[in-house]
């Protein structure tokens, strides 16, 4: 089946998966695949492969998206009347921006950009990366100067690390937090309830005095922004569920790529978010020749008693692995029922130019 | 490569890391040393390799000294909040807060710290676990590259934030442990792929240059035989499109191959050029499905590499 069935009508698609399946290149071959088609397209990514970057022309890809030279992507075959535009998501620089925007005064701004707790919130890999993921998408959907957006979802081991991170994000700077910390620092004053003086207290022995001194300067700090944040989140949420959005899970046919991509989906489920279907990469491709003894002699016979031995057991190997391919994949099939699948072959060579995109869009627009 | 107190491998996702943290493993224990196997962030493979139900946060025994274990973060965050407020009471206290567990389910690096925290105290030769015996050595099947460093680096920023206290010096105690190369070796999982090259040089630069770690080996997995010379190769592709389709199968499956193979050595040379580490390779393993015997193989390529 073709992809395009899959996302004709989707304002947003997110390719999710476990590490090292290519999601980086489908991301990319799908938003080509519909610039081609006539749409304008972005594609927001993580972490670029630098091959694919370069030649896309965009050597330096940053915070704002760059649109691909509609002659590049001719001359790989992939012209049309729509635009491709892509950006790396700079996780640290995003946060930053929000709190440019949502800051009451220059003064406000400061104060959060300078705190030590805030610079490690907003540097940190884990978490602060799939939340800005999430926001940047949600800004550019909201902006609605593309047809469709694609994105690669960070690497996590955990699937769905990247789907509780806005909300994770907003527990943590939520107004719960901050009363706790402002009645905390009165807490000598006698001001609180004892509960709250006691932990405050036990909270201290556990982190020094420093760290919980940082943290309640980082909720007085950001209180003000604390009520726009989680209503970002929320509406982040709903961009997730949102019927114009389609999740695609991208996995190779390997044992461990394909239970993660089981249990991502049977997750979308769980949480009712919008599953499209799933590609599975680097498909080995069944062949139709089997091992017999005629062959043998043929083969003999072209090229020789040695070298036909070779050639033999290259295909037995080939042959036993493309039976494990089919098998993983077909434990999959069986796991999603009737979730549409798109398999796209392994290609020669690595894909990790623009030509691969070409080539790997002749099977995912198939 | 085994004898540190701690390796901690990572690599790019889909390199194969937990199967070689395994395998190392194995050979560890094969060479007599009590061994301990993490899988970090609710990851449990490694149990299931070798048959058995998940351990969880609990030290298992999977082969003859070889023991496996999962650290969770929450786990990991009680267990340490224990130790530091050395009371139970005021563990539950805490820790059944909710405002605590907002805090620490989002603080950043929190449960970084806590996971390599735990993989310190394993790899301690006195054990901070009540009547737990030490290691010889410690496996880390860490994550990937990115989440990776994040893990190596969280002791040292929250030894930064945290100006005095207890945090500062059990985060900076752990921080010396595995900056110091003759306690903990840092080994790199890649395939000769380029992009898993890409990532193998930028990890050894970003260890260097961000933490001043030097990553002390590269595990290159999945490496394909070479089985075609050049001058077979030629003999191969001068047949292409001849015989019956049966042999044009074979034949193109036979060029597939050998340019695979010779894009894997190219990929290998220039892994080799751009990283200071040492780099070996294992073999791909053509057999149905990893298994227990392959495991077995692989834990035997290691053992042979210097």
């Amino acid at each position: 089946m073709s992809i395009l069935e899959l996302i004709e009508r989707k304002e947003v698609v997110i390719c999710a998966g476990s590490g090292g399946v290519g999601k980086t290149t489908t991301s990319a071959a799908i938003a080509a695949g519909m610039a081609q088609r006539g749409m304008k397209v972005a594609v927001l990514t993580i972490d670029p492969a630098r091959r694919l970057a370069d030649s896309l022309g965009l050597p330096d890809l940053g915070n704002e998206e760059r649109q691909v030279d509609p002659a590049r992507l001719k001359a790989a075959g992939l012209g049309g009347e729509g635009e491709l535009w892509a950006m790396t998501l700079d996780a640290k620089q995003t946060f930053d921006d929000l709190v440019e925007a949502h800051a009451p005064d220059a003064q406000a701004r400061d104060a959060v950009l300078s705190n030590p707790i805030y610079r490690e919130l907003s540097n940190a890999v884990a978490g602060s990366q799939e939340y800005m993921a999430m926001e940047k998408l949600h800004e550019l959907h909201r902006e609605s100067r593309y047809d469709l957006l694609v994105l690669d979802t960070p690497p996590t081991r955990n699937a769905l690390d990247f789907l509780d991170a806005p909300a994770r994000l907003s527990r943590f700077i939520d107004s719960r937090s901050l009363q706790f910390f402002r009645a905390g620092s009165r807490a000598g004053l006698g001001l609180v309830g004892r509960g709250t003086a006691v932990l405050f207290s036990v909270m201290k022995r556990a982190t020094g005095v420093d760290l919980l001194e940082d943290l309640a300067t980082f909720f007085n700090a950001f209180g003000d922004m604390a009520d726009g944040f989680r209503e970002r989140a929320k509406r982040v949420d709903a961009l997730l569920a949102d019927s114009r959005t389609t999740f695609l899970l991208v996995t190779s046919p390997r044992a461990a790529s394909i239970s993660e991509a089981a249990f991502f989906s049977r997750k979308l489920g769980e949480l009712d978010l919008p599953f499209g279907g799933i590609i599975v990469n680097r498909m080995r491709e069944p062949v139709a020749a089997r091992h017999t003894s005629k062959l043998e002699s043929e083969l003999v016979e072209l090229v020789g008693e040695k070298l036909a031995r070779k050639v033999v057991r290259n295909l037995d190997d080939h042959l036993r692995l493309a039976r494990r391919d089919a098998r993983n994949v077909g434990l999959l099939r069986q796991e999603l029922g009737r979730s549409p699948m798109v398999e796209v072959p392994e290609l020669p060579g690595d894909v990790h130019d623009i030509a691969g995109l070409a080539a790997m869009n002749a099977h995912l627009f198939a | 490569m085994l004898d540190r107190r701690l390796v901690v491998v990572t690599g790019k996702g889909g390199v194969g890391k937990t199967t070689v943290a395994a395998a190392m493993g194995l050979a560890a224990a094969r060479a007599g040393k009590r061994t301990a196997i993490c899988e970090v962030a609710e990851q449990e493979r490694i149990t299931e390799t070798f048959g058995l139900p998940p351990a969880g946060f609990r030290e298992t025994e999977v082969a003859p000294l070889l023991h496996a274990f999962s650290i969770n973060p929450e786990d990991a965050k009680e267990e340490w909040l224990k130790r530091q407020l050395r009371s139970g009471t005021l563990t539950g206290l805490v820790g059944g807060s909710r405002i605590f567990q907002y805090l620490t389910a989002a603080a950043p690096g929190l449960a970084e710290l806590v996971t390599i925290g735990k993989v310190w105290e394993l790899a301690q030769l006195e054990r901070r676990t009540a009547g737990a015996a030490p290691y010889d050595l410690t496996i880390v099947d860490a994550p990937a590259t990115g989440n990776g460093i994040a893990l190596l680096r969280a002791p040292r920023t929250y030894g930064e934030i945290a100006k005095v206290g207890p945090i500062r010096n059990h985060a900076l105690a752990i921080d010396s442990f595995i900056s110091d190369p003759s306690s903990t070796s840092l080994v790199a999982v890649a395939l000769p792929e380029e992009m898993p090259v890409n990532e193998t040089i930028d990890l050894e630069a970003r260890l260097r240059d961000e933490l001043g770690m030097t990553l002390s080996r590269v595990l290159v997995n999945g490496l394909l035989p070479a089985r075609f010379s050049a001058g077979e190769a030629r003999a191969i592709e001068a047949m292409d499109g001849a015989g019956s389709p049966a042999a044009r199968d074979a034949i193109a499956a036979a060029l597939a191959a050998d340019a695979r193979a010779r894009s894997q050595r190219s990929q290998l040379a220039r892994l080799r050029r751009g990283t200071e580490a040492a780099v070996s390779t294992l073999p791909f393993l053509l057999r149905a499905e990893l298994e227990l015997k392959d495991l077995e193989d692989l834990s035997r390529e290691i053992e042979r590499k210097p």
